[in-house]
């Protein structure tokens, strides 16, 4: 292809997608300078015609768009499938909480992606695995309750610590502080025998079984190794490197685990993903997760009208649910407000405030009885006198 | 691991870049807008803090979009409300 012919496209008013594809068209075909021009005119013509026009509600089709396919979705909330024995939701009660940016989804769960030198190597897959999987202390030896002298005897095993990468100077060390810091049980006191791998918990009270019982149940339960808010790790092999698939979520932490890779590694909850990473990282996890949602269920919606959604959701600089407490209640016109929900909290608030309604948008038009601004609606005539 | 997780390098978070003077200029006179019709972005995003952007700035997006391959977007950098 001649140079000129690739300057010419560059140029072009044209989306880098649609230069790239014509690029790669025209790449070894013998053309002459006029057909050239006739392409790139029609192209640029044709692109011109699928933009959408200005004053288009792109809003209502987006809703539309999704709201349409939404409803031969499945509407049981206990539909679960599972990817590599983890359960995730799917279906609608997973798109609704999408749209209502809920803090927490309700199965929160990452794909790590590993560092190449981890990734493909089992074992190192699953060392790593072990540094972010949550593990209980009872996982790690035997824990006896002693009534006769009241305490709790906790006998580490150093084999299973040793396959774990875990010393157990640090178990003794992790176990009291963590029932006191994270499970927040402090009447107890504690000794330690590092050499021999033992543990002794005295509670305070020396009378009563109810505490010792309670003390067992802490000390049993209290997480020495990986982070507490993930409960299973599974390693799973996919187009030919482990990836790590977890229940819970916690990317903060598990960003700093040593092997994990730290571009690729994602969380299904959005609020997270806003909070580490930015509001534009929060607003492609949105398209992402709606996208697999529906796409999983067999519906294919435009990715155009899911990105619309995900830029309103994104507008303010934090994550806004569609919803009376987030867009719908942000708008500018009070008869548009009211008229989704909570009719006359809103009625009566606009009323104390002094508010106008502009009459600009299309629900108060609509319930005023005038036309609205859009399509036909938005043309207005000035007729000129004659003379 | 690096001391300081640097976002930018994500593959969810495309490039931030500030804007010059000129350049928002240019952009506002282009769109014929003004600061505040733009979106926003808080002045503590962990984008934002990586850049080092301030208050006020015009943050530059370039995108990996699915649709046009690459498209730019703007965000103008504001406090945090308190809640």
């Amino acid at each position: 292809m001649k140079p000129e012919f690739l300057e010419a496209i560059e140029n072009a008013d044209l989306p880098v997608k649609t230069k790239q594809q014509l690029q790669s068209y025209l790449e070894n075909r013998d053309i002459t300078e006029e057909k050239f021009t006739t392409i790139l005119e029609r192209v640029i013509n044709e692109y011109q015609n699928t933009r959408i026009e200005a004053c288009e509600a792109v809003g209502i089709i987006a809703a539309q768009s999704i709201g349409e396919p939404g409803t031969q979705m499945t509407m049981r909330t206990f539909h679960y499938a599972g990817v590599a024995e983890i359960n995730v939701t799917l279906g609608l009660p997973r798109l609704i909480e999408i749209m209502d940016a809920r803090k927490e989804p309700s199965t929160p769960t990452m794909t790590i992606y590993l560092q190449e030198e981890y990734a493909d190597d089992r074992d190192r897959a699953r060392e790593v695995s072990w540094q972010i999987e949550a593990a209980p202390l009872h996982e790690f030896g035997d824990i006896v309750i002693d009534m006769e002298n009241m305490q709790i005897v906790v006998q580490l095993n150093p084999q299973v610590c040793e396959k774990r990468k875990i010393a157990v100077s640090d178990i003794v060390e992790i176990a009291p502080r963590k029932i006191r810091d994270r499970r927040h049980y402090r009447d107890f006191d504690h000794e330690v025998d590092e050499k021999g791998s033992m543990m002794l918990f005295m509670p305070k009270d020396r009378e009563s079984y109810q505490n010792l019982f309670q003390l067992a149940e802490h000390v049993r339960n209290v997480i020495v190794q990986g982070i507490d808010d993930i409960e299973r790790v599974v390693v799973r092999k996919e187009s030919g490197e482990y990836i790590l698939y977890t229940e819970g979520s916690n990317l903060k932490d598990v960003f700093e685990v040593d092997g994990v890779d730290t571009t690729r590694t994602r969380t299904n909850n959005i609020s997270e993903s806003a909070q580490v990473l930015g509001i534009e990282a929060a607003r492609n996890a949105i398209i992402h997760e709606a996208l697999s949602t529906l796409n999983e269920q067999g519906i294919l919606v435009d990715v155009r009208h899911i990105m619309l959604v995900a830029d309103m959701m994104c507008m303010e600089g934090e994550v806004k649910q569609i919803g009376r407490h987030g867009i719908a209640g942000e708008k500018e016109s009070v008869l548009s407000r009211a008229a989704f929900e909570v009719t006359v909290n809103h009625l009566l608030d606009a009323a104390v405030a002094n508010e106008v309604d502009e009459l600009s948008g299309v629900t108060e038009n609509v319930i005023v009885g005038q036309p609205i601004q859009l399509g036909t609606g938005d043309v207005k005539l000035i007729a000129k006198p004659m003379n | 691991m690096s001391l300081k997780l640097n976002v930018l390098e994500h593959v969810m978070v495309p490039d931030h870049q500030i804007m010059s003077e000129d350049e928002v200029q240019q952009l506002f006179s282009l769109y014929t807008i003004s600061s505040e019709q733009l979106p926003k972005i808080y002045h503590d995003d962990p984008a934002v803090k990586v850049i080092g952007a301030k208050v006020g700035d015009v943050i530059r997006i370039v995108r990996m979009s699915h649709t046009a391959g690459r498209a730019e977007s703007y965000r103008l950098v504001i406090k945090r409300p308190k809640k």
